[in-house]
């Protein structure tokens, strides 16, 4: 008996650093920010001003605003390219399909100071299109600006593309090929069959990475921070700037700005995980088809480097 | 059917183009001599890998990057591969609570983690902001959750308990177990932890501009210093960091390849 408790505190001696990790670097970080966020500027008593400034500053409400509309955009467009891409690429040989899959994920890699710099190439001042319609003669692109709301919005949905593929292409092997036939025998056109039957079965798949895509553009900042430093009022920049800031630093309003946008961000974190729950339900029937099946065990052996791209290619990386 | 295979020949032949023509517009810019007012370069040349290969500045970024990255994950590895172990074999029941715990990183986007540490550590009895201990425990809690969920799915994977039980009936301690028995087994899974974290903290800006962007340069700083200096210099970072992860991207398939046999999810 003694023995083992003795090993018992051993075991817990083996978590031990974990613990302090954990409670230095996350908890205490997390705890200080709430803390900090109820108290007023000087930070010596407890106050809500902080959130109220947050909310009614015509300033700050605007960030939010530009935050919200840039990462709702972005994310829609994201997620109807991204679904039409994904479902095309289950439509080829498995070959491609890998390969397709391979560049995609790279791409995903792509995010932040590089993805910035790579557009100032192609659409800033000089860049490469911005010549090629000069001289074509294309008025339509001459008011557009990459330093700005479209360009930004623009630079978002790339990086929000590949994740949309990733994220929703397992759940096209959900829509089972037996249904489709069965459709068409009951005389079902192929868009009455997407309404019917094969929207409604990926839709969770579809509003849970609109959730994921939503938090990532959220919380993106390094993308929007080269292209347009802090003269562009989001949340993510304005964060950076009242906690960091050269000139003033008000870290009581940036906390309370930066809890804010970790609630939206858990929650549609969250949203995202009670849907996937809802695509297993859908998904992990009893009864598949052997042809199914070779596409799930193909889905299988894939994860490992499709579960990689999944979280790395987040852009607040 | 042939029609509709045109449809999505066509679509996927937009997205390539479309996701990889930043990466080719950088790869030129690199290797581009006179490129003013022209579409493509009027000359070509490599004096900007020159010019990048002799720069001081960028090899100690380089090398900051390394070892920063390089310290972050071994002390992840060091730290988790026994905490993973402890809670698969000791803790089931609180494994849901740990998990919550470890994948809160992940919902939580670097910025507010930034704020939330520089409040902490910016003054009182641990006023370590700016220093390289600080990032090396933010880049800690950032990697966590690849960490976690690798580790963990490799322990399950091999079995890990069941494996325990078997060494232990043939008189086998449990420490010899895990170093004999399951460390060999799931070192394919360890490994693809190791390269995706590093991955992941090598591209990380966000965190480290924050907080000790004024005193250390990672490559990532570097780049974002460069960029309004010379943009030639700037893509030929941006196209070796790029190569870089490639590099490491193939390496994770290739043991993904591998473990193929073994390892079912």
């Amino acid at each position: 008996m003694k023995k083992k408790r003795g090993r018992r505190a051993w075991v817990l001696l083996g978590l031990l650093p974990f613990a302090l990790l954990i409670i230095g670097f996350l908890l205490v970080p997390v705890l200080s920010m709430l803390t900090g966020s109820f108290m007023n500027d000087d930070g010596n008593a407890f106050s809500l001003e902080q959130y109220v400034t947050a909310l009614t500053n015509a300033f700050y409400f605007k960030a939010i605003q530009n935050s919200v509309l840039i990462s709702f955009f972005s994310s829609l467009a994201g997620i109807i390219i991204g679904a039409l891409a994904a479902y095309s690429i289950t439509r080829f040989s498995p070959a491609v399909r890998n390969r397709v899959l391979l560049m995609s994920n790279m791409t995903s890699n792509f995010a932040g100071i590089p993805l910035a710099f790579a557009y100032i190439i192609l659409l800033g001042n000089n860049g490469i299109f911005t010549l090629l319609f000069h001289e074509w003669g294309w008025d339509i692109f001459a008011g557009f600006n990459l330093y700005s709301w479209s360009g930004l919005t623009l630079v978002y949905v790339y990086f929000q593309i590949p994740l949309a593929i990733l994220l929703v292409y397992p759940s096209f092997y959900g829509i089972r090929e037996q249904w489709r036939e069965a459709s068409y025998l009951l005389g079902a056109s192929p868009a009455k069959f997407w309404i019917t039957v094969g929207l409604p079965c990926i839709a969770p798949a579809l509003l849970g990475t609109l959730g994921i895509l939503f938090a990532n553009a959220m919380g993106a900042y390094a993308t929007a921070y080269a292209l347009v430093g802090s003269n562009y009022n989001l949340l993510a920049v304005r964060i950076s700037s009242l906690v960091t800031g050269d000139v003033v630093t008000r870290p009581q309003l940036g906390s309370a700005l930066a809890v804010l946008l970790a609630v939206t961000s858990i929650a549609a974190v969250w949203i995202n995980s009670m849907m996937t729950r809802k695509v297993a339900a859908f998904t992990a029937g009893p009864s598949e088809s052997p042809q199914s099946k070779r596409k799930t065990r193909f889905l299988s052996t894939k994860r490992a480097p499709i579960n990689k791209t999944s979280l790395s290619g987040r852009e607040s990386a | 059917m042939t029609r509709k295979m045109g449809y999505h020949r066509i679509l996927i032949g937009f997205l390539l183009v479309y996701l990889l023509l930043p990466l080719i517009a950088t790869a030129l810019y690199a290797f581009a001599g006179k490129w003013d007012h022209t579409i493509l370069p009027e000359t070509w040349t490599l004096d900007w890998f020159r010019q990048m290969s002799l720069d001081a500045r960028f090899l100690e970024s380089l090398w900051n990057s390394f070892y920063l990255c390089g310290i972050s994950v071994l002390l992840s590895l060091v730290v988790m591969l026994p905490t993973v172990f402890i809670v698969t074999v000791y803790f089931p029941r609180w494994e849901f609570l740990f998990k919550s715990l470890v994948v809160l990183p992940y919902a939580i986007p670097g910025i507010v983690a930034a704020v939330g540490l520089i409040r902490a550590y910016s003054s009182g009895p641990i006023a370590i902001s700016g220093t390289a201990y600080i990032l090396i425990g933010a880049y800690f809690v950032a990697i966590l959750p690849y960490m976690y969920q690798g580790l963990r799915n490799s322990m399950l994977t091999v079995d890990a308990p069941a494996l325990l039980d078997a060494a232990e009936m043939l008189g086998v301690s449990k420490i010899t177990a895990f170093r004999t028995v399951i460390l060999p087994n799931i070192l394919p899974g360890v490994t693809v932890s190791i390269l995706l974290s590093f991955s992941v903290l090598f591209g990380e800006f966000v965190l480290t501009n924050m907080l000790v962007g004024g005193q250390i340069e990672t490559v990532q700083i570097y780049l974002y210093k460069r960029l309004a200096e010379s943009g030639h210099l700037a893509s030929t970072i941006a196209i070796l960091y790029f190569s870089f992860i490639l590099l490491v991207s193939i390496g994770l398939t290739k043991i993904g390849n591998l473990m193929k046999g073994g390892l079912r999810l």
